[in-house]
């Protein structure tokens, strides 16, 4: 698994570097995000919905904001 | 801040590419089922009806929305406390997703100073320089759609709708100065315009485009009404920071302290944040108002002078510039003042510089003390 750290991005910079490294990637790969901004919880899976990726886990620990992406290749 | 793109369904785009010649093109259009349009979506509401339109006669639509740092979406909203009740949603990303169109966000940080510096065209009643920013956005969905295949842009733009960009007259300098020319259409006011070349080719029916213009939102709102639209957003001030002369009269003073006029996305984001006051040339104040704008402060502990009262409970504080311990006397005595020890005799602040603290009793600043020329 891909790990990106966005912690201490305010949104949509998390948005956008998840957009840019998920290009990168292949089918099936999965990419764990690591933001601050609580608003990643809304527009990160928005993004997926948007792109038809997966989105597989959110959870908030100790004030950070996990996110698992399935990428789903077009 | 956001564009829109559409284009065809085809795999091949060097068939009809508006790169070729119109004859060329017209061989090719009985090939051709469907265009492909880049959007530019700023998460408004014309942005989204324009690409709406243009779904609406068959075209393809991808959005293209551009983040320049100084977009009102998002961040900020995270950052107040007291604003936790707004949805914290990203408006672009919710138009795309009410067209079911893919929206592809760019970052345009960097290139974007050179817009703001030096504008051609100048700023507008602040420090907003519409027109080239325009011009930019509409120069970058035209290399993206060059190099994505798709055939023309089109934009939420409106004949008046706003006083520097959206004139008449502007209207061609954009679609000439951005080397769109006529690729660039405006579904929502393109009756009102000379037709582009996706107006004669056939590949949008003009008839079923818009005349609207003016400051007036009635023809948009009956459009999204039509539409089913209900819960877009309206900023009252736009999308962008430098139309907001809060914001504008920050950004000169920061340059003014600096001598230059040059930023990094730290600067632009604290420009955002807190209670700013200068009251020395050589050093500004960055002073959390409630405790969303601490928790954001903590997160530039490392980079900047803080005071923090320890005695009393207060808000976090960012000392940007340079200080001598004179200033730091200063500097806390204000501190002091928008901590809750305003009216104690004596306030102990702390002052860190380079992971060193040190601590100094102060008497706080009466209110009439706090002069209304260090307002920034």
């Amino acid at each position: 698994m891909i790990e990106l750290d966005a912690r201490r991005l305010m949104c949509p910079m998390p948005v956008i570097k998840t957009q840019n490294i998920i290009k990168t990637m292949s089918g099936g790969d999965q990419l764990r995000v690591i933001c601050t901004d609580p608003g990643v919880m809304q527009d990160i899976p928005a993004w997926c919905r948007i792109n038809g990726h997966t989105l597989l886990k959110t959870e908030e620990v100790a004030g950070e904001f996990i996110l698992i992406i399935e990428v789903v290749q077009e | 801040m956001f564009l829109i793109l559409a284009k065809t369904q085809y795999k091949s785009i060097e068939y009809n590419s508006p790169l070729l010649s119109h004859s060329t093109q017209r061989e090719n259009r009985t090939m051709a089922t469907q265009k492909k349009a880049v959007a530019l979506i700023s998460g408004g509401l014309d942005s989204l009806l324009a690409a709406k339109v243009m779904l609406e006669q068959g075209i393809h639509v991808e959005g293209i929305n551009f983040y320049t740092g100084f977009c009102v979406e998002g961040h900020t909203h995270a950052i107040r406390k007291k604003d936790k009740a707004k949805p914290k949603r990203n408006n672009a990303l919710w138009s795309a997703e009410m067209l079911g169109i893919k929206l592809h966000i760019i970052d345009i940080i960097e290139e974007y100073k050179d817009v703001l510096i030096n504008p051609k065209h100048g700023y507008g009643a602040n420090m907003n320089p519409c027109l080239d920013c325009k011009i930019f956005m509409v120069t970058k969905a035209k290399q993206w759609a060059e190099e994505n295949g798709f055939d023309f842009i089109i934009t939420g733009e409106v004949i008046g709708q706003r006083p520097m960009s959206q004139r008449k007259e502007t209207m061609p300098v954009i679609s000439a100065e951005s080397g769109a020319d006529d690729l660039l259409l405006r579904p929502l006011c393109a009756q009102n315009l000379p037709e582009t070349l996706p107006e004669r080719e056939g590949w949008v029916n003009r008839d079923e485009l818009h005349d609207f213009s003016g400051r007036t939102r009635k023809p948009q709102m009956a459009l999204a009404e039509k539409f089913g639209f209900d819960d877009y957003a309206q900023p009252a001030g736009g999308c962008c920071f430098l139309t907001d002369k809060a914001y504008s009269v920050k950004l000169t003073d920061l340059w003014a302290s600096r001598g230059k006029r040059d930023y990094e996305i730290d600067d632009i984001m604290l420009l955002k944040v807190g209670r700013h006051l200068r009251p020395k040339p050589n050093f500004k104040l960055i002073i959390a108002r409630e405790e969303g704008e601490n928790n954001f402060l903590q997160g530039y502990k490392k980079q900047f002078i803080t005071l923090r009262t320890m005695s009393h409970k207060g808000p976090l504080t960012l000392l940007d510039g340079t200080a001598n311990e004179g200033d730091f006397e200063l500097a806390a005595r204000i501190v002091a003042r928008f901590s809750q020890g305003r009216d104690a005799e004596l306030v102990d602040v702390e002052v860190t510089e380079n992971g060193v603290s040190h601590t100094v009793s102060v008497q706080p600043f009466a209110a009439e003390e706090i002069q209304e020329a260090w307002r920034v």
